[in-house]
């Protein structure tokens, strides 16, 4: 008993050690001016996104076809869609789909890659070689074609586009979780977890996962920026989000017949794409950067 | 090495199987009947029960999947639901359109990011160097269908510089030797050809290079940064030789080791870029084939152009490991 | 006179100030003659011969002041271009370690050719022809077989004797080798140095030696410069070091080597550690470690004196005449 409880208390330490660390990386990220930028800009999204109805001085989902394709004027800062919808309202509304869109479709791999990386990196063995097989699968598609061959069977829609979004991206995670399970499970700390009886599960999410956070968390901050530039892309093609909801992407889609004559009707949703990608690549970038001790000088 | 790749080609086998088993699966479980594709809104239920029958569609999905196979391995991926025409022909008619396309995007993303990559590392913290990354965080964040959209405005529909879409102009179309059209061109000495080939590609092959360029670009110059503080660095230089040849061929020579996985990883991933980049640009390749056929619900097309999609990716992939494996010493085939 | 090196000072801008790392010092080195540096880390040893080459790097770092005359001229006068010509050639240097100094990717055939072709224009055959006689100089076994091979395939000492061949296929005048054995073996060690001895004989080089090590200084060299903190502390012959220290820094070093002829119960240690360079202390740098530190020491740094004909940095040797110590 006596054994047991010190190593308890070693563990614990171990578990606190992690958690000064985050405010070291926190300081770290405060003085990377670029990360803050995308901080920001990644706030004020997310503040657009909630309260963006407020904000729109149109309905976005309704337009007038006599204004149809109007430039940008005092009436329409962003000018008017082929429907004659105010595309100032509908950037603002199709904020919430793309941010809900990447957000909850890295979520989703994120889950399913750390379940599938941690037993592969746990187990190893047999249960390893087929579920990395099958990630292996997965990757031998370029990620965009596959999600697109999702979407095509499973249909249109977000709850779809998600899971298309989500299902290729996968891989990535699990591989990242395999490798750094592998790296830290001879570890002592480990052993002495599994010496005291903890059971795998207890094992895998309390001591190892906590400590091999920071690159699935870096990865993850950048797989948002993926999961919405291929949101837009599937959008694009049409296969996305179905109208009349807003979606940049597929704004982009519908414009693509008039911009010609109208450039402006796809000017501003790429430009929205671009900034929110942009925040999140700096945001990913930042941490990265405060997390890899490499780094740091 | 001869042994290696046989090794290696040996061990694909599985991933091939399993790719082809879940396209498969996908388009069979979750796609809407084809017989009633084919057939059209007004047909009976009787019409569509016997086209199931003589399609096989009624057998359970594993015998259908073998008679796929079968065919698969025989060159046959079944014909279009629409023009009837077999896949396979389909494909590998625009196939040389859609590798033209992106070889010339990973050309142009090769010079460019691997030069910016570099100088930026050189110039390390300079103005050039600012400059350099912020491009290349642009290249990351931009859509390329977006920017290829933008490119067409400011090019094609404002200056009046290059065409809006298409290959190459009507009529012009070169003698058919590699299916190339550049290079095609060039060996019939087809100049007015060539020129107009050339006007075509590249607003399409910088768009879907965009994207690659940035990525070589960081890489090119985080692997530099880590290289010319190397100690062999500072042997070169104690030498005598000149800065040009240290960086270019000492240092440069180490980094390529990582840039040329970088890149033929882009290589692959332009395949699924070329999708939307085609569709842009009307580009008559695999691409925008398979975009029109998901739009038609033309599974067969599909499920070929994803497959085959994906045994050129994955043996890019592959081509990549073995690259990488003649360039550094340092790596024995095992 | 082969190279004179008069108030040297090099510094490197760092996170929070200016550090001196090379702060007045002067030297020089005779035609055949063995000269080293000796010191702990940070004692500006290796800065100076980073100077010496003009391979600081800039930024963070930058020669300030001084002169450095390689056969009368001053190197830092130098084009980069004409820095490069020497580089190599005149002067050439062979680093700590040998395990990271050879490019991974390039036989060391063509790393050694490759200085044989800039600076004695061969054709790339006859530099590789000179390559494999510079091997076998070295003591490379069947030469002609390992100028194919890549560095990696080699073990350390043989990298090392690769990197001798390299730094010497030019047949330089000077050679400096930064801590050539630190990073092997004992008993290729040995080896090393003999080997470094042997050529230098043959070929009539002299050697610029950097090392903290003094039971190599003892073996291989005529002369001593011993560097505490950016300054010279004492310069004498290697005889007049190791018989008669007289700065109380050379006196720490020598008890600090462990002798096989004397039985101490433990290996002497200089007290303290060596001063923050951000943060010096405003007189003397060893003053705080020093068993015979002084009121005077803390206030003021001490000037070079010449003392018996030698130069010592310490205050007690400043109003003493000669012998009385």
């Amino acid at each position: 008993m006596e054994l047991n409880r010190e190593e308890n208390v070693m563990l614990e330490g171990g578990v606190e050690k992690t958690s000064s660390p985050w405010r070291n990386i926190w300081s770290e990220l405060v003085k990377n001016k670029a990360a803050m930028v995308g901080l920001s800009i990644i706030v004020i999204l997310i503040l657009i996104a909630l309260f963006g109805k407020y904000l729109m001085p149109y309905d976005p989902n309704t337009g007038v076809l006599a204004e149809s394709l109007q430039k940008p004027s005092s009436a329409h800062i962003f000018g008017t869609d082929e429907q004659g919808r105010d595309i100032f309202s509908r950037i603002i509304d199709g904020t919430k789909i793309s941010l809900r869109v990447g957000i909850t479709a890295v979520a989703i791999a994120l889950t399913a890659g750390i379940i599938f990386g941690s037993f592969a990196g746990y187990y190893g063995g047999k249960i390893d070689m087929y579920i990395m097989r099958l990630m292996d699968i997965i990757l031998a598609f370029p990620s965009l074609l596959l999600a697109i061959a999702f979407m095509s069977a499973l249909g249109k829609g977000i709850d779809k586009a998600i899971i298309a979004i989500s299902i290729v991206t996968i891989p990535e995670y699990a591989r990242i979780v395999r490798g750094s399970i592998l790296s830290v499970k001879e570890n002592e700390y480990v052993q002495a977890a599994k010496a005291i009886g903890n059971n795998d599960m207890g094992i895998i999410f309390k001591h190892i996962l906590p400590n091999v956070m920071s690159p699935i968390i870096v990865r993850a901050t950048l797989g948002i920026s993926t999961a919405i530039l291929e949101t837009s892309a599937l959008g694009f093609l049409g296969l996305g989000i179905q109208p009349p909801q807003a979606e940049w992407g597929s704004m982009l889609g519908a414009g693509r017949g008039y911009f010609y004559n109208a450039p402006h009707i796809v000017l501003f949703p790429g430009i929205a794409i671009t900034i929110t990608v942009l925040a999140f690549n700096l945001f990913g970038d930042g941490l990265r950067d405060a997390l890899d001790p490499k780094l740091r000088k | 090495m001869v042994k290696y790749i046989i090794k290696r080609l040996i061990l694909l086998i599985p991933v091939l199987l399993g790719v082809s088993i879940m396209v498969f699966v996908v388009m069979h479980v979750f796609q809407a009947d084809p017989a009633s594709i084919i057939l059209g809104q007004h047909a009976t239920a009787e019409q569509i029960e016997k086209l199931r029958q003589e399609l096989g569609l009624n057998n359970p999905l594993y015998v259908q999947y073998w008679d796929f196979l079968k065919g698969a391995l025989q060159g046959d991926l079944g014909s279009s639901l629409i023009t009837k025409t077999p896949v396979v022909k389909e494909i590998l008619s625009r196939f040389p359109a859609t590798i033209e396309l992106a070889l010339a995007a990973i050309i142009i993303a090769s010079i460019f990011g691997i030069s910016i990559g570099v100088i930026s590392a050189v110039k390390q913290n300079s103005i050039v160097d600012y400059i350099g990354m912020v491009f290349a965080l642009l290249g990351v964040s931009m859509p390329i269908f977006w920017l290829g959209l933008i490119l067409i405005v400011i090019f094609a529909v404002q200056m009046h510089l290059l065409p809006v879409a298409g290959r190459i102009q009507i009529g012009l179309e070169p003698a058919h030797i590699t299916g190339f059209y550049l290079i095609d061109s060039l060996l019939t000495g087809n100049m007015a050809s060539f020129k107009s080939a050339l006007s075509h590609i590249i607003l399409p092959a910088v768009a879907l290079g965009s994207y690659s360029t940035a990525i070589i670009a960081r890489m090119t110059r985080s692997t530099m940064l880590e290289i010319i503080g190397q100690d062999y660095i500072r042997t070169a230089r104690a030498k005598g030789l000149v800065e040009k040849v240290v960086i270019l061929q000492h240092a440069l020579r180490n980094a390529l080791i990582p840039i040329i996985t970088v890149i033929g990883l882009q290589l692959g991933s332009l395949l699924g870029g070329a999708v939307l980049t085609e569709t842009v640009f009307s580009w008559p390749g695999v691409g925008s084939y398979t975009v029109e056929a998901i739009l038609k619900s033309d599974y067969p097309v599909v499920q070929g152009a994803v497959i085959l999609l994906a045994v050129v990716f994955v043996l890019v992939n592959l081509a990549v490991d073995l690259l990488y494996a003649y360039l550094d010493p340092r790596i024995k085939y095992s | 006179m082969l190279l004179q090196v008069k108030n040297l000072k090099t510094q490197f801008k760092v996170k929070g100030g200016v550090v001196n790392a090379v702060d007045g010092v002067d030297f020089e080195i005779d035609r055949g003659e063995v000269v080293s540096i000796v010191g702990e880390s940070g004692s500006g040893k290796s800065v100076t011969s980073l100077s010496i080459m003009g391979l600081i790097p800039n930024p963070p770092g930058k020669v300030i002041d001084g002169e450095i005359l390689f056969k009368g001229e001053d190197l830092l006068k130098k084009t980069k271009k004409e820095l490069q010509n020497i580089r190599g050639n005149e002067i050439s240097m062979i680093f700590q370690e040998p395990m990271t100094s050879l490019n991974p990717v390039f036989t060391i055939g063509k790393q050694i050719s490759e200085a044989l072709i800039k600076h004695k224009n061969m054709s790339r055959e006859e530099a590789l022809k000179k390559s494999i006689e510079m091997l076998e100089l070295v003591g490379i076994p069947s030469p002609e077989k390992r100028v194919k091979d890549y560095p990696h395939q080699l073990s350390g000492g043989m990298r090392q004797r690769v990197m001798i061949a390299m730094a010497l296929a030019c047949g330089p005048e000077l050679l400096i080798a930064d801590e050539p054995t630190t990073a092997l073996d004992v008993t290729i060690q040995a080896q090393i140095l003999d080997l470094m001895l042997k050529l230098k004989d043959k070929l009539g080089t002299s050697i610029l030696l950097i090392t903290h090590d003094l039971g190599v200084v003892a073996e291989v060299s005529d002369r001593v410069v011993v560097m505490y903190c950016g300054k010279v502390v004492e310069k004498g012959t290697v005889m007049e070091i190791f018989e008669r220290p007289l700065h109380p820094y050379t006196e720490g070093l020598l008890l600090s080597i462990p002798r096989v002829d004397e039985k101490h119960d433990k290996l002497f240690m200089i007290p303290g550690v060596v001063p923050n360079p951000l943060n010096m202390p405003k007189g003397c740098a060893f003053a705080d470690r020093c068993h015979r530190c002084e009121e005077i020491c803390k206030k003021e740094v001490p000037p070079l004196v010449e003392y018996e004909g030698r130069q010592v940095r310490c205050f007690r040797y400043l109003n003493h005449k000669e012998g009385k110590v």
